[in-house]
C-alpha cells in the first residue's frame, strides 16, 4: 500500500469519483457550526473539529431497533421484528484522529466477551474512514496524554495530511486501499513528500502543550478514588446538565423505549446520560446515585478508571476537549484528572 | 450477526395472583417456537428481560428451575409502567422474553457444602429456582444440609405456598417460614427473618449462605450471618439495579467497574466490600 498524493484543486472531483460507490460525507460549515454533510460542493479543510462528535454515524441519537403490530387481529401481533434495512456503504472524509480512536474504544464497549451490538457493527463495517491529521490543535486538546495524537492512525482506514497545495493519503487498511483504488486524481507520492508529512506530524505534536498524567490512577483502588474529597468540590459547580456526555465521542449510554402510533409500534434506543437522576432510579423509588456528587463522579470514574480496568487498559477519553469547551460552568476534565491522579 | 436485543416470543400460559394485596402475580410463559425453548438454557440465579410490545422491558429473576421443563415462571411486583401493564395481561396473551441474562448462583462451587438460604419478601424468586433445582433427585446428593429461612409481613404475603408446604413435609430440607407479627390465620413461626435465622442457628462450618431480600432485611441479617461465623466469601447476594440492555452495553447498571446485568447480579459479600455502595 503506497502513499498517494492529490492536488487540492482536484479534491472536488476526487470526492465525486467516490460518490458512485459510497455515500460520501465531508466537513462543512453551517453558520458557526462545523458538521459532516453529504453532497457538498466545497470540502472544508480549514476547521478545528466538528462541534458534535461523529458518534452518530454508528450510534444515532435516536434509533429504531424493532417494529411490531399492536393490532390484536394481526397474526404477528406483539411480536418484535427486525427492521429490514441494510446499512448503506458510506465514506467519511476529514474525520479527526481523536474521534476515530473514540470508535475503537466504543468497539470494545459495543462488543464484550459475550455480546455484540449488531446495530453498531453493521454500520461500522459498511463505513470507510479517511482521517485528516490535525495541524492546528485547539488549546483544549490533550490527545497525546491519553494514548492518541494529532496524526494517530488508530481506527482510520486512510490518514490524510494537508501539505498546502496537495493532500497526502496514507492507506492503513484493506478497506482504505479499496477506496483509494476507486478514486480519481491520485498519483503515487515520492519519498520527499512522505518525509514532509512526517515533519508536519512532529510539528503538530509539539504544538499540543496541554498534558495530563494518569499513571497514579491505575495504582489507586476503586475505593480510594471513589472516596476522595475532591468530588465534593466539582459537584458544587456541576449542573448535571449532561452537555459533556452529549458532545463526548466516547459517551455511549442509552435508554430503550417503546413508541406506539395507531396500530404499529417501534422499540427505540436513545442516547441517555449518567448525569440524570432518573438514569439509576428504581421502580421502588430507591436511587443508588441519588445525589449530584455520585453522578458527576460516575462520569469521570467510568472514563478514567472503570473502562481501563475492564476494557484492556485504554482510557475511555480521547482528549478531544469538547466537554471542556462546552461545559456551561467551565468544568475542565483535565483538572478533575489531575485531582484523581494526585 | 444475531441481535442480542431481540426477545423470543412467548404466550402467557397461566397467571397466578400470589399475594393478598394482589400486587404480586406469577406468570407462567411458554415459548411459541420450540427451538427457542432449547436455546433458553438457564441456571438458577439468572434473570431475563420481560418484553411487552408497546411498553418496554423489565429485568425479572427467573423463578422456575431448569428442572421444570416446558415453561418459565416469573413473579412480578406491580410498581411502575411495564410491571403494571404486565399485571393487566391475560392468559393467552403474547409477549417476549430475552435471556437468560447475568451470572448465576455458584452452584458448582457450592457442591459438597451445607446451604443456608435466607429470603425476605418477594426477593425469594430466584431462590425458589435454586431450591427446586437442588431438591431434584439428580442434584440433591451434591449438597449437604439445606436450611431455608423465609419471611414476609403477613401469611397472605408469602409466595409459593404450595412449594414450601411440600418442602416442610420433606426430610432433606429444613424450612423456617415466618411472618412478622401474630396473625389469626397463622400457626407457624412468628418473628423477623434475622431473629429466626439466629434461632435456627444453622452451622457455618463448610456452609454457604445465600441472602436475598429488601435492603432493610439485608441490613439486619448481615450481622447475624457474621455472628453465625460465615466468612464474607461465603455470603452470596443478588443485586438489583435499574437496567435496560441487560448485556453490559448500555452503561446503566454499574456498581463501580462491575455491570450488575452481566458481571452480576450475583456477588459475594467479599466482592461487594471492594465496591462503592451504588445499589
Ligand atoms: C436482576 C433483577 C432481578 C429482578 N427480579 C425481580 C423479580 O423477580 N420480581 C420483581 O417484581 N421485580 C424484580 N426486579 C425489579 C424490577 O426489574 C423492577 O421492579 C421493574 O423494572 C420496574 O419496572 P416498571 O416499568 O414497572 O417501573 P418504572 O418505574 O416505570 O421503570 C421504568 C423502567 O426502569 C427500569 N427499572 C426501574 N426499576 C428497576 C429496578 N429495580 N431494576 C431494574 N430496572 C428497573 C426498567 O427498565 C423499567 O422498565 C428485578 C430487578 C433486577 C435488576
Ligand atoms: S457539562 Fe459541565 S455542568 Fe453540565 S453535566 Fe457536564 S460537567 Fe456538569
Ligand atoms: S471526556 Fe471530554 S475530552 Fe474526553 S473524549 Fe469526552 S468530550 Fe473529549
Ligand atoms: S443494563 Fe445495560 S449495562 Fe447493565
Amino acid at each position: 500500500m503506497a502513499d498517494m498524493i492529490l492536488k487540492k484543486s482536484a479534491l472536488a472531483d476526487f470526492i465525486k469519483s467516490l460518490s458512485g460507490s459510497y455515500k460520501v460525507f465531508t466537513p462543512s460549515r453551517e453558520g458557526q457550526e462545523v458538521k459532516f454533510a453529504s453532497n457538498q460542493g466545497k470540502v472544508l479543510l480549514d476547521f478545528q473539529n466538528t462541534l458534535l462528535s461523529p458518534k452518530d454515524f454508528f450510534f444515532p441519537q435516536s434509533e429504531r431497533m424493532f417494529e411490531y403490530s399492536t393490532d390484536p387481529a394481526a397474526a404477528d401481533a406483539f411480536i418484535l421484528k427486525d427492521i429490514a434495512t441494510e446499512p448503506e456503504p458510506r465514506l467519511v472524509f476529514g474525520i479527526r484522529p481523536c474521534d476515530a480512536r473514540a470508535f475503537v474504544i466504543l468497539d470494545r464497549i459495543f462488543k464484550n466477551d459475550q455480546y455484540t451490538d449488531s446495530y453498531w457493527f453493521a454500520r461500522r463495517e459498511a463505513t470507510t474512514l479517511i482521517g485528516l491529521g490535525c495541524q492546528n490543535p485547539c488549546p483544549t486538546c490533550f490527545c497525546l496524554s491519553v494514548g492518541g495524537g494529532p496524526f494517530s492512525e488508530e481506527g482510520l482506514d486512510v490518514l490524510a495530511c494537508d501539505l498546502g497545495e496537495t493532500l497526502l493519503f496514507k492507506p492503513l487498511t484493506e478497506k482504505g486501499q479499496q477506496a483509494l483504488d476507486k478514486a480519481e486524481g491520485l498519483a503515487e507520492a515520492d519519498d520527499k513528500t512522505s518525509q514532509e508529512a512526517a515533519r508536519i506530524k512532529e510539528q503538530a505534536e509539539a504544538a499540543i502543550s496541554s498534558r495530563i498524567s494518569t499513571d497514579k490512577i491505575d495504582e489507586k483502588t476503586v475505593m480510594e478514588l471513589y472516596e476522595a474529597p475532591h468530588w465534593e468540590v466539582v459537584q458544587e459547580r456541576c449542573l448535571n446538565c449532561g452537555v459533556c456526555t452529549f458532545v463526548c465521542p466516547t459517551c455511549h449510554c442509552f435508554d430503550i423505549q417503546d413508541e406506539v402510533a395507531g396500530k404499529v409500534g417501534d422499540r427505540i434506543r436513545n442516547w441517555d446520560t449518567c448525569m440524570s437522576w432518573l438514569f439509576t432510579q428504581h421502580g421502588s423509588g430507591h436511587n443508588p446515585r441519588a445525589d449530584k456528587t455520585s453522578r458527576v463522579r460516575q462520569r469521570f470514574m467510568h472514563k478514567f478508571k472503570y473502562i481501563p480496568m475492564k476494557r484492556g487498559g485504554d482510557i475511555g477519553c480521547v482528549g478531544c476537549g469538547r466537554c471542556i469547551m462546552l461545559c456551561p460552568v467551565n468544568i475542565d476534565v483535565r483538572d478533575v484528572v489531575r485531582d484523581m491522579n494526585a | 450477526m444475531s441481535n442480542p436485543y431481540k426477545p423470543y416470543p412467548v404466550r402467557i400460559d397461566k397467571v397466578i395472583v400470589e399475594t393478598e394485596d394482589k400486587n404480586l402475580r406469577s406468570f407462567r410463559l411458554v415459548f411459541l417456537n420450540p427451538e427457542d425453548d432449547k436455546a433458553f438454557d438457564y441456571t438458577p440465579g439468572q434473570f431475563a428481560e420481560l418484553s411487552l410490545a408497546g411498553y418496554g422491558e423489565i429485568p425479572i429473576g427467573i423463578a422456575s428451575s431448569p428442572t421444570e421443563k416446558g415453561h418459565l415462571l416469573f413473579t412480578v411486583n406491580k410498581v411502575g409502567a411495564v410491571s403494571s401493564a404486565l399485571h393487566n395481561m391475560k392468559e393467552g396473551d403474547i409477549m417476549g422474553v430475552r435471556g437468560p441474562l447475568g451470572n448465576s448462583y455458584p452452584l458448582k462451587d457450592m457442591e459438597g457444602r451445607d446451604i443456608v438460604i435466607v429470603a425476605g419478601g418477594f426477593a425469594v424468586t430466584t431462590l425458589r429456582s435454586t431450591i427446586t433445582w437442588m431438591l431434584d433427585p439428580a442434584n440433591r446428593d451434591k449438597y449437604g444440609k439445606i436450611t431455608f429461612v423465609y419471611g414476609a409481613r403477613t401469611p397472605g404475603m408469602l409466595l409459593y405456598k404450595d412449594e414450601w408446604r411440600a418442602w416442610q413435609k420433606r426430610d432433606d430440607i429444613d424450612p423456617y417460614i415466618t411472618i412478622d407479627r401474630e396473625h389469626p390465620d397463622w400457626d407457624g413461626l412468628v418473628g423477623l427473618v434475622p431473629a429466626v435465622l439466629e434461632e435456627a442457628n444453622p452451622g457455618s462450618e463448610n456452609a454457604v449462605a445465600l441472602v436475598c431480600g429488601p435492603p432493610i432485611m439485608i441490613k439486619f441479617t448481615q450481622p447475624v450471618v457474621e455472628k453465625l461465623g460465615f466468612a464474607d466469601e461465603d455470603v452470596i447476594m443478588s443485586l438489583e439495579n435499574r437496567m435496560k440492555c441487560g448485556i453490559g452495553i448500555c452503561g446503566r447498571c454499574n456498581v463501580g467497574p462491575e455491570y450488575v446485568c452481566k458481571d452480576g447480579p450475583v456477588f459475594t459479600k467479599a466482592q461487594l466490600n471492594e465496591l462503592p455502595r451504588e445499589y
